[in-house]
């Protein structure tokens, strides 16, 4: 980090330099352009100078060309924006997901393997990394500079981010939404790793149970088995191979069961799939948004399940 | 479009050389016939007093937020630096630059730049501005007393359910100032349609007049809207019912959509007023007729129609769908479209032109470089890959500073300084006027500058305490408030004094063109003696002014 | 009562009275649209929760008394009938006539008020159904339901304030027309029926709104 440049630290984080420096060329050019034309009028044409004023000129013709132009310029600018927006917000299909849960005023990470850390995140480099977001509260925003991203954390839904980190180091990791009273002492760090000193990470963390497995732990515990086991006499649909898969809905129309979907669900029971009833209980208030990620971690790893057929 | 044929130019007719004995200032003194005037001119001079108190309030806050930032731990608690961010952009936003130049320059100047003898609605204009005061003393009360600590946005559901300050009744106070907004703009639109003089056609209005117009377009349709989110917020903090809480299964998102569909045309009230002034500012010291007349006009009724359409842009990273970011950053780039129609246009004023710097036309000059500035910077958040970054950062602080501070508030001080004359009879000292705009300048730009590195490192709003590494902007930041208190409590003292001491003005001592020069100073009672007949365009400006005895 | 019904003066800002007049209309139609982006705000708001959530807005809608608020549909629409005819009179010589058309228009828009009163009664201390307060929790989808009760209290409150503001101002012109103000310039008249017209048809889109969802007609 420079006193002008932030840290470099992820593949985003050279394309936004790129199109800063774009940015700032361009702005330059438009600020030379006016400032220099205004200081150049500003001393021919003062009062007492002498230099012989031309007639009236014609406004059209400049009119229609400098609109143009700046429309041009514009349309160039929006397209190399939103590639780099589209790239930053479309996580690669083999991202690895790592569940961040924001609070007044912490972060709380979840790795797959349950190991869960607070107001650190530790990653491993030259590996794409999608951060599922959720918050307990109010609305926070996950903020890394030395990655260029950034996304809102609302309550009642997940909203995702996604980065593949290069270089290996310690960079700072902010709150960027007002949350409340110490909303600027919601930071912490991010640390990446190279792979194998990552998985060294991740082992030396104690015996820790995956988060699917104490999700399935918490299955039973809610008494979701009682309806969504084969046995169950409750007509309830099984649960193996539903992430990921588009779901009929009742009333048509169909959905792609992702996080989002399957939080819905649970907590509010926001659709009902075709052909079953409306039976199934909200669980909003009873389960915790840490939970309701443990929950999910274990659907999700069913998904491979020997016999999911649906 | 061609300039609509104008009959030959007719000199200025002479006018009384001594001011005017019997004026709006000397025509009733007492207490009582400010507090129930029905003359706009008085109303916009209770509104720029009002107004002017707001903003110094505002700019108190300001300076304890940039002390606070000196230091890296921060040196106020959190809470309350929470508190002076929130009102100071309460106190900036709703109770300074929206009104500023509309309710208080306006006011005064705007009927008399279309030859009427007052607005359309005399009462409510007078109510218009028992409202705002009274909505800013509740705004007041609810941030100092109160504690409010929600930022000027008020997101949701940190204000349904997560803080404790006054929050209902800052959301009265603001609701009750979109009243305030909505009158004057009323009264505006339809002065402008029904009390144009005799001879006075649409293409013969002054700049200022469509911007004003443009503006009050935006506060009839826009502040309703707020109205009824800001409405809809208090009622669910109060009953405890969720319509943007998502725990009680509201949409907070929702709620920013219809906050910024009120906010980002807000943000057009609170340029275009200050484009009108630049373009009376700039042909008149640079004696030339603007340039493109036309192309200035109609850009500017561009600006408040488009400014509808991007307000998505306030929430690139919030949670909505890829495909709407597509779209509003796509309208944000056409909606830069007018004012870079008219940056261009001021700036070809200049050419072959008789420039003198007075004071006003220095702050002029000032706004157009700002503007810029900040308009670009405006297209870099524009940027959807670039505002993923930057978004909330002190980029964007410096980004709507630049535009709100170095622009509106340039062009206020050059409106005030160029109507000053008019308003009290009186010349200011042009030599201390000078030397407080280049002093603005210069520590506007040492203030909001850094802002903008502060912002690509990453440095969020909103924080009361920050990394050390950034520090040295922070406190070069700082160091410019100092300087920008300085420069703007300057005005106060030598306008002060030239309302006692300062020499008497003529009708019309900059030799400018537009009817308001053409009635004594201070003006009459009911403005004209006689309805003034109108045969001519705007800024027909020649190169030496008709000799004024001024 | 004879010296008052000369034509009044035009405002010094004014060249004539038609021309105050002209003015005033193009300022009542800047006030209505203002007044239809307020609603229109609400509005979006319902539009989208209805959306969201249609079993829990037809569920709320089934307990409101739609036969009060039909009733207060033709009460209005009657009103507006009686305005409208105001309208025509006023600038004329009926002076008796007018008052009493205005007359009738404020009490009909009395009795909305009390019908809507004792709807607001029945509400509130017979079917519970006040967001936040007292809202019965055990009712279908009842989050949802409960925006549809807020939605409902907010837009007819807001509606309640507007026609009272509007009975006001309506005696007040009565009380002023039968000194015989309006005999030679009616136009204020007028300007009042384009605001009373505007509250009657807020009413009418309320009642598809508040009445008429999840119910089978
Ligand atoms: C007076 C106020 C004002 C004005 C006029 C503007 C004008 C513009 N604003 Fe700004 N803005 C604010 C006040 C204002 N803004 C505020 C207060 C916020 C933050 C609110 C908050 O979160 O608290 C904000 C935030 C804001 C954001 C959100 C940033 C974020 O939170 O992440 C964006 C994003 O698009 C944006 C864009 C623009 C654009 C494109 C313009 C354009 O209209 C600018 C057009 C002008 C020019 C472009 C300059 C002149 C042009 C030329 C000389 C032409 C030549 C140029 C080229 C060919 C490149 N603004
Ligand atoms: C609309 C107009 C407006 C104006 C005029 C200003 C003027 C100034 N603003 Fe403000 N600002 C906003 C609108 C405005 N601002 C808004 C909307 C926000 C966002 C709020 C939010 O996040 O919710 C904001 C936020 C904001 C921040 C970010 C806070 C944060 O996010 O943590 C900062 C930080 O530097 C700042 C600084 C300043 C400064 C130094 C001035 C200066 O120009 C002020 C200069 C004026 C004076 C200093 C007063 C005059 C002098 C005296 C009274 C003499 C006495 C003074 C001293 C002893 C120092 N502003
Ligand atoms: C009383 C029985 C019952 C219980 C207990 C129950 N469910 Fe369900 N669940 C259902 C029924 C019935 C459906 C299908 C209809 C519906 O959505 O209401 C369903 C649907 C689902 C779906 C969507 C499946 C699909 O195919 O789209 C998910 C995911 C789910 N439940 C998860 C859970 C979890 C996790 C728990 C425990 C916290 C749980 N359920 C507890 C009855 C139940
Ligand atoms: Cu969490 Cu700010
Ligand atoms: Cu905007």
């Amino acid at each position: 980090m420079t006193r002008f440049l932030p840290y470099t630290a992820s593949t985003l984080s050279h394309e936004v330099n790129w199109l800063y420096l774009g940015l700032l060329i361009i702005a330059f050019c438009v600020l030379l352009l006016v400032v220099g034309m205004m200081a150049t009028f500003c001393v021919r044409y003062r009062r007492a100078s002498a230099t012989v004023r031309g007639g009236p000129v014609k406004s059209f013709r400049f009119e229609i060309a400098w609109t143009s132009a700046t429309f041009l310029g514009f349309i160039g600018l929006f397209f190399w924006g939103a590639f780099v927006y589209l790239d930053a917000r479309t996580p690669p299909r083999d991202a690895v997901p790592i569940y961040v849960l924001g609070k007044q005023w912490m972060w709380k990470v979840e790795h797959p393997g349950g190991q869960s850390e607070i107001n650190t995140l530790h990653v491993p480099i030259g590996r794409p990394i999608r951060l599922v977001l959720a918050s307990q509260d109010v609305i926070h925003d996950f903020f890394v500079p030395a990655f260029r991203v950034k996304y809102d954390v609302v309550p009642g839904r997940y909203e995702d981010l996604w980065f593949e980190a290069i270089t290996v180091g310690r960079y700072p990791f902010f709150c960027s939404q007002l949350c409340g009273t110490f909303h600027a002492d919601m930071r912490g760090w991010v640390v990446t790793m190279e792979p194998a000193d990552f998985a060294k990470w991740l082992a030396a963390q104690g015996p820790s149970e995956s988060l699917a497995l104490q999700g399935k732990a918490l299955f039973h515990q809610y008494g979701c088995s009682g309806c969504h086991e084969p046995r169950s006499t409750i007509h309830a649909p099984l649960l193996a191979g539903l992430y990921g898969r588009p779901v009929a809905l009742q009333g048509g129309g169909f959905i792609i069961a992702d996080e989002a979907y399957i939080r819905d669900q649970i907590l509010m029971n926001k659709h009902i799939p075709a052909g079953y009833p409306p039976k199934m209980p909200h669980f909003a208030g009873h389960i915790s948004e840490e939970d309701v990620l443990k929950l999910i971690a274990y659907i999700k790893s069913l998904a491979s399940a020997p016999g999911s057929a649906r | 479009m061609t300039v609509p044929a104008l009959p030959e130019l007719t000199p200025v007719p002479e006018l009384a050389p001594v001011t005017a004995v019997e004026n709006y200032l000397t025509d009733d003194m007492s207490l009582r016939s400010w507090l129930f005037t029905l003359d706009h001119k008085r109303i916009g001079i209770l509104f720029i007093i009002t107004l002017t108190l707001f903003f110094f309030i505002g700019g108190a806050a300001a300076a304890l937020i940039r002390i606070d930032l000196i230091d890296p731990a921060g040196l106020a608690p959190p809470a309350l630096y929470n508190r002076m961010f929130t009102a100071h952009g309460i106190l900036m936003v709703w109770f300074f630059l929206l009104p500023i130049i509309p309710a208080g320059l306006g006011n005064f100047v705007l009927p008399l730049m279309i030859g009427a003898h007052d607005v359309a609605f005399p009462r409510l204009n007078l109510m218009s501005w028992y409202i705002l005061a009274i909505s800013g003393g509740l705004a007041f009360a609810a941030i100092f007393i109160g504690g409010l600590d929600t930022g000027w946005t008020f997101y949701e559901p940190f204000t349904a359910d997560f803080t404790n300050g006054h929050v209902i009744m800052a959301l009265a106070a603001v609701f009750l100032s979109g009243f305030s907004s909505i009158s004057t703009g009323l009264n505006f639109i339809v002065t402008t349609h029904r009390l144009r003089a005799p001879g006075m056609t649409w293409y013969r209005l002054p700049v200022f007049v469509w911007t004003i117009y443009a503006t009050s377009v935006i506060f009839v349709l826009a502040t309703p809207v707020l109205a009824a989110t800001l409405l809809m917020s208090a009622v669910q903090r109060f009953l405890h019912v969720g319509v943007f809480d998502p725990a009680l299964g509201g949409d907070p998102i929702l709620f920013q959509h219809l906050f910024w569909f009120y906010s980002h045309p807000a943000v057009y009230i609170m340029i275009l007023p200050g484009m009108g002034v630049v373009s009376e500012l700039i042909p008149c010291f640079a004696r030339k007729p603007l340039f493109g007349y036309e192309f200035v006009v109609w850009s500017s009724i561009g600006l408040a129609i488009i400014g509808f359409l991007v307000w998505g842009h306030h929430m690139f990273v919030a949670g909505i769908s890829v495909y709407s970011a597509l779209v509003f950053s796509m309208m944000s780039f056409f909606v830069a479209v007018p004012s870079a129609i008219k940056v261009f246009n001021w700036t070809a004023t200049l050419h072959d032109g008789w420039i003198s710097f007075d004071a006003p036309m220095l702050y002029a000059l000032g706004f157009v470089i700002l503007f810029t500035i900040g308009g670009l910077t405006g297209l870099f958040v524009a940027t959807l890959g670039f505002d993923e970054y930057v978004h909330d950062t002190y980029f964007v602080i410096a980004h709507f500073h630049y535009i709100m501070v170095g622009g509106m508030v340039s062009a206020f001080f050059g409106g005030l300084h160029y109507w000053w004359p008019k308003m009290t009879g009186r010349l200011y000292n042009e030599w201390w006027a000078r030397i407080a705009a280049l002093l603005i300048f210069f520590g506007f730009n040492l203030t909001f500058f850094p802002q903008f590195i502060l912002g690509y490192l990453g440095m969020p709003r909103r924080l009361y305490a920050y990394p050390p590494e950034w520090q040295f902007w922070n406190v070069l930041s700082s160091a410019g408030a100092a300087v920008l208190a300085v420069a703007y409590a300057l005005p106060l003292f030598y306008l002060g004094w030239s309302l006692f001491r300062g020499e008497r003005a003529g009708p019309n001592p900059w030799g400018a063109t537009g009817l308001e020069w053409q009635t004594p100073s201070p003006p009459p009672k009911h403005n004209f003696e006689t309805t003034p007949i109108v045969t001519r365009g705007p800024y027909q400006y020649t190169p030496e002014p008709i000799p004024q005895n001024a | 009562m004879a010296e008052t019904s000369s034509a009044p003066e035009p405002e010094i800002q004014y060249a004539s009275l038609a021309h105050q007049g002209e003015t005033a209309e193009i300022g009542i139609w800047a006030f209505l649209s203002t007044e239809i982006l307020f609603f229109g705000g609400m509005f979006l708001v319902y539009a989208l929760y209805r959306q969201a959530f249609p079993i829990g807005f037809a569920e709320g809608s089934k307990d409101t008394k739609f036969i009060i608020g039909t009733v207060n549909l033709f009460i209005l629409l009657t009103s507006s009938f009686t305005m409208a005819w105001a309208v025509e009179l006023a600038g004329t010589e009926a002076r008796r006539a007018l008052t009493v058309l205005l007359l009738v228009t404020a009490a009909l828009g009395l009795i909305f008020i009390g019908l809507k009163g004792f709807e607001y009664y029945e509400d509130v201390w017979i079917d519970h159904d006040f967001p936040g307060i007292i809202f019965p929790m055990s009712k279908p989808d009842a989050r949802a339901n409960e925006l549809f009760w807020l939605l409902y209290w907010m837009l007819t409150g807001l509606h309640a304030v507007h026609l009272s503001i509007g009975v006001g101002l309506v005696l007040t012109f009565a009380h002023r027309a039968w000194r015989g103000a309006y005999i030679r310039y009616g136009k204020p008249i007028e300007i009042l029926g384009y605001y009373w017209t505007f509250v009657d048809l807020m009413w009418v889109v309320l009642w598809t709104l508040i009445y008429l969802p999840g119910r089978n007609i």
